[in-house]
């Protein structure tokens, strides 16, 4: 039996939360390395992933299958294909910032003797590293059930994270802070929950059809592909297109896509930075990846079906989130209706069914991951530094901090897909990918562009230059370790941007398996009209 | 009319007794097979007699030591039958078809016995009540006798008495809980369902604290009990009169057209109003003991208002007693009945798991609050009831043992957190708990993330378990209530999280007491059970289909 890398990349965080929050009280720093190794130790893993996987090889690599419950026809079955390889590399690589600019999030919250019992910097750790284990196993299971217990559970670190170490800044005070943010995390938890169960009621009549059909239930992606190229298992077109709502729900909440976006501006305002960069830039991740994993693998039919009011749902969010980003006075609000627009550039490359949309959404989801980071990370911050969310107490940051605006400056530009940076390619490659499918909506997601050069612009504008305002006057510059978080951020961004090449290749292949799932071939390019 | 009932079937008794004497027979007891029942019963008449010849002083520790004994012997010749073949290959009626050793009565035994345990340590804890004079308190009120609040009760305190009859009467209730799910026939039903009420009744009055409030639930608990007790009687009556017989295969071999008639109720019998209106009222008595809407309005009270060790005790063994007589009285007589019971239960179920869900919303005490979440879990087994395939009984089998252990567990939390005036049971008390005392918070959370279903605890497991099996018996309907009243649920669930954890602690807020090893025991196992049978639920689940086949 071969070493089983996959879950080795999943128990090593696992363990590590467990290890970080059993270090005592008194060894603060301790933890917080120990924390960092583990995470480090993920990374290499993940990177191992990366070098053992074969582009050119079987759909699913690297795979394992265990029994697990066997009642519920449950199997523990790992499997990446180039998406999934690159979605727990994406994992592995934010993890270790989050925690580097999270260092000193759970300070405030220690009490000033020492209490034996309380240690919220262990558990700050802890719960860091229990999501991105519990992120990275469904970014790697092929077995539905799985899938969803961990798709679910993770909400559950989240949700502490969320609630238990918000940002305490501004002048609202500590009462109306802890309320917000308690707030902000029990709509978090019940949106997302509320979501997660009506999954349930499909994940259960994914096995009600399985066991109809092939004598026993199943709920591994293998065993369905399996079962469906030999004709054992046809869905009902109504009962599909049920079990595609059930679970396209539950991703369309997570990604979140518009409507069903509002706990995200809440979430993200009220946790700190590296939280909100978890959430957005990692968590939600998962919801996109399982739209292209599950609904489109599983439901293909349902999924043509949905297609043009998933799309026009996309568009929406495009927009609409670009909208509200630009009219917010809060940056990080603003950054994460900048999120919301941009996911659903994401949903719809996986929805306009083209090869380039859907590496594009692919790829997006990688740049997202990391210019979100970048942006949100420098913004966090800032914000630290002059104990304000609003846009209006800044101004003039540039001439009292100027690497800190600079590096702003990039995640920002990244934010607007400048090209020469990454997220440029990905935002181009879906656009193109729409368009030769859906040209109107491909003209209409293009005003988000517009809207995103406006709200990245008007913020930076606002915030950096100008006269120095009071609050900012003194202000200091990064530090050597706030640099050591953003720097590698933004040089993969710049990689990224004119060489992505490395990610596509892995890409590639999965998703003209998903395509050839959902029965979809590129459109050919219309000669004639290009002749003329 | 009850009475009436009762002359005419003593009537019939004697009239077959006359026809067949020659055949009367010494009655055969298979000793062995009732053992369980047995050894409990051996154990609680045993601590009647502690009661009244072993000295003051030592009572509390004899009785402990003999009521823990006595369960984990009973629980080792369950398994011991198990592990012989009686719950599948040999299952099979023993005492004269009065009650049947199969899967399922094992199955569901075991766990009372197991959570019997529990509930036996948490009622033995004195540690938590702040001494007076270096004694030492439980739970339980100086003397059950003495009017609250008067010189007598005074005197007895002050004397430090304590109410070691608790014991007993848990055992005694065991016993009757032990043969409910078992009993085979109606009356074997209904003396089981006396024997497992009467001492909850009184251990519901037997509270320390809040003696008025305590003894309000006890009455209300044995009046509303009573009248359903009445319902079951009455159903019973009117079974008998369809069927001319109480055995439940029985019943079920006239429903299906296949029995011979008794002469003597040539009129009645097959008669389908009789079978209808009996079969109603038994059901109804029943799932009034399961705490279903619409016969749910006594739990909320007697769960608030009973000693707490003694509700965390009833919240999760009565349970499963009683969905083990529900089964078996449906599965077994009533199975002919399908077209007719299902439609009903389906509302039942849809009712009682919306109702269950959104008025918990509303509370602000722990207690009541997790009796209304027990409502809403009452709905959930039932979805698994009404599947009517034996996927739908081992899926009740296992959500009740995964539940009962989170219950039980809850409730011993709840024992922890104290103010001057004994048991801080309100919310706004709660709040802040997470920072006072982390780790029964996070133990607390485990188990409210529990009941809210999460990935990864028992109760995941089991909502799944029972809505696979609906779906697979065609209540898809139900499911998707059911996912509905989760989430609702999850919300109050998570309420109490978010108070413990996010909100700051009230200056005058209670403290956490620190337990002896008797209820840090109940806690760490019912955290144990929550997390393996999240985790690694095959074995118990294997273990619940092997047991999911009524005899008859």
């Amino acid at each position: 039996m071969s070493f089983p890398l996959l879950t080795a990349t999943a128990l090593v965080p696992a363990v590590g939360a467990v290890a970080t929050a059993a270090v005592p009280a008194a060894r603060r720093t301790a933890a917080k390395w120990l924390a960092l190794a583990f995470s480090l130790a993920t990374l290499v893993l993940a990177g191992a992933v990366l070098a053992r996987f074969d582009p050119g090889g079987d759909r699913y690599q690297l795979t394992e299958s265990h029994a697990w419950i066997s009642s519920f026809g449950v199997r523990y079955e790992l499997g990446v294909d180039g998406i999934g390889a690159v979605m727990v590399a994406l994992t592995a690589l934010l993890v270790p910032f989050v925690m580097l600019a999270g260092w000193h999030d759970a300070d405030p919250l220690e009490e000033p003797e020492p209490n034996r019992r309380w240690r919220p910097t262990q558990g700050f750790f802890a719960l860091v590293l229990l999501v991105e284990a519990m992120v990275v196993i469904s970014f790697e299971a092929t077995d539905v059930f799985l899938f969803y217990v961990f798709f679910e559970a993770m909400l559950i670190p989240m949700y502490f994270l969320i609630g238990g170490f918000g940002d305490r800044a501004g002048e609202r005070g500590e009462d109306e802070a802890a309320k917000q943010r308690s707030y902000a995390a029990v709509k978090f938890l019940l949106y997302n929950l509320a979501g997660g169960l009506v999954m349930l009621a499909a994940v259960v009549g994914l096995y009600a059809v399985t066991a109809g059909q092939l004598g026993e239930g199943t709920f591994s992606l293998a065993r369905i592909a399996e079962a469906r190229a030999a004709g054992d298992l046809a869905f009902d077109p109504t009962v599909e297109k049920l079990l595609f709502l059930g679970f396209f729900l539950a991703f369309a909440v997570k990604a979140p896509l518009w409507p069903l976006h509002t706990w995200l501006p809440n979430a993200m305002g009220e946790s700190t930075a590296p939280v909100a960069v978890l959430i957005t830039a990692v968590v939600d991740k998962v919801g996109t990846f399982a739209m292209l994993r599950f609904c489109l693998q599983l439901f293909p039919g349902a999924s043509e079906w949905a297609t043009p009011v998933v799309l026009v749902l996309a568009v929406v969010s495009i927009l609409y989130g670009a909208l509200l980003a630009v009219g917010q006075r809060d940056i990080k609000r603003l950054i994460a209706y900048a999120s919301v627009s941009h996911f659903g550039f994401i949903v719809l490359g996986i929805f306009a069914m083209t090869s380039q949309g859907q590496t594009g959404a692919t790829l997006y989801m990688v740049n997202h991951g990391i210019s979100t980071a970048a942006l949100m990370l420098v913004a966090g911050f800032l914000i630290s530094r002059r104990g304000s969310r609003l846009i209006a107490d800044f101004g003039g940051v540039q001439k009292v901090a100027p690497v800190l605006a600079g590096t702003f400056l990039i995640g920002g530009l990244a934010t607007l897909s400048l090209p020469g940076l990454a997220p440029f390619v990905s935002e181009f490659l879906v656009l193109v990918g729409t368009f030769s499918r859906y040209p109107v909506l491909g003209i209409v997601a293009t005003f988000g562009i517009v809207l995103a050069a406006l709200y990245v612009l008007v913020l930076y504008q606002r915030t950096m230059t100008g006269p120095v305002r009071d609050g900012v006057r003194g202000m200091p510059d990064l530090r050597a370790r706030e640099l050591a978080v953003v720097a590698p951020l933004i040089a993969l961004l710049l990689f990224l941007g004119v060489f992505p090449r490395p990610v596509t290749d892995i890409v590639d292949p999965a998703v003209r398996q998903t395509l050839s799932d959902v029965h979809k071939t590129d459109p050919k390019p219309d000669l004639t009209e290009a002749a003329k | 009319m009850s009475t009436t009932a009762d002359v005419h079937s003593l009537w019939t008794a004697a009239a077959d007794i006359h026809l067949a004497a020659d055949a009367i027979q010494a009655p055969k007891i298979e000793y062995a097979q009732l053992s369980p029942t047995l050894i409990v019963l051996a154990a609680a008449i045993i601590g009647v007699l502690v009661e009244a010849f072993v000295p003051r002083r030592a009572r509390h520790g004899t009785q402990l030591a003999l009521s823990v004994t006595g369960l984990a012997a009973a629980f080792a010749a369950v398994v011991t039958l198990a592990a012989g073949g009686h719950a599948t290959t040999k299952a099979q009626l023993a005492a004269m078809g009065a009650v049947a050793v199969d899967g399922p009565a094992l199955f569901l035994q075991g766990t009372i016995l197991l959570v019997g345990i529990l509930g036996v340590l948490t009622f033995a804890e004195r540690r938590l009540e702040p001494a007076e004079k270096g004694g030492t308190l439980d739970s339980f009120t100086a003397q059950g006798a003495a009017v609250p609040g008067s010189e007598d009760e005074k005197q007895a305190v002050r004397a430090g008495f304590t109410t070691t009859e608790v014991f007993p009467l848990v055992l005694f209730a065991i016993a009757g809980m032990l043969v409910f799910p078992a009993a085979a026939d109606l009356l074997t039903l209904f003396v089981a369902l006396e024997i497992l009420s009467l001492p909850l009744y009184l251990l519901c009055a037997l509270a320390r604290r809040r003696r008025l409030l305590s003894q309000e639930a006890a009455v209300k608990y044995f009046l509303l009990g009573a009248f359903s007790s009445a319902f079951f009687l009455f159903g019973v009556a009117l079974l008998y009169g369809y069927a001319g017989t109480l055995n439940l295969g029985g019943i079920a071999s006239v429903i299906e057209g296949g029995a011979q008639l008794t002469p003597a109720l040539a009129d009645t019998t097959g008669n389908d109003a009789l079978l209808l209106i009996g079969g109603a009222m038994v059901v109804t008595g029943l799932l009034f003991k399961v705490g279903a809407v619409p016969f749910h309005s006594w739990t909320p009270d007697v769960y608030q208002g009973a000693p707490t060790p003694v509700t965390g005790f009833m919240a999760a063994a009565t349970k499963v007693a009683a969905f083990g007589a529900l089964l078996r009285l449906l599965y077994v007589a009533l199975p002919g009945l399908r077209w007719d019971w299902r439609p009903v239960m389906w509302g039942v179920a849809i009712l009682t798991m919306v109702v269950g869900a959104v008025v918990a919303v509303t509370q602000t005490d722990v207690k009541r609050l997790l009796a209304y979440s027990s409502i809403a879990h009452a709905g959930f087994i039932l979805a698994g009831v009404v599947a009517t395939s034996p996927e739908g009984v081992s899926s009740v089998l296992f959500y009740l043992a995964a539940y009962s252990f989170v219950t039980v567990g809850a409730f011993a939390v709840v024992t922890l957190v104290r103010d001057a005036g004994g048991e801080s049971t309100h919310l706004s008390g709660w709040a802040g708990l997470g920072r006072r005392s982390p780790l029964v918070a996070a133990v607390f959370a485990v188990f409210l993330l529990a009941f809210a279903g999460i990935p990864l605890t028992s109760g995941f497991a089991g909502k799944f378990a029972v809505f696979k099996a609906a779906a697979e018996g065609g209540a898809g309907v139900l499911v998707v209530v059911g996912v509905i009243a989760s989430a609702v649920a999850a919300f109050f669930y998570i309420r109490v999280i978010v108070l413990m954890f996010f909100s700051e602690p009230k200056a005058e807020g209670p403290t956490v007491a620190v337990p002896s090893v008797l209820t840090s025991t109940v806690i760490a196992a019912g955290v144990v059970v929550t997390v393996v049978l999240g985790i690694l639920p095959q074995y118990f689940l294997d273990l619940a289909g092997q047991a999911g086949v009524f005899v008859r």
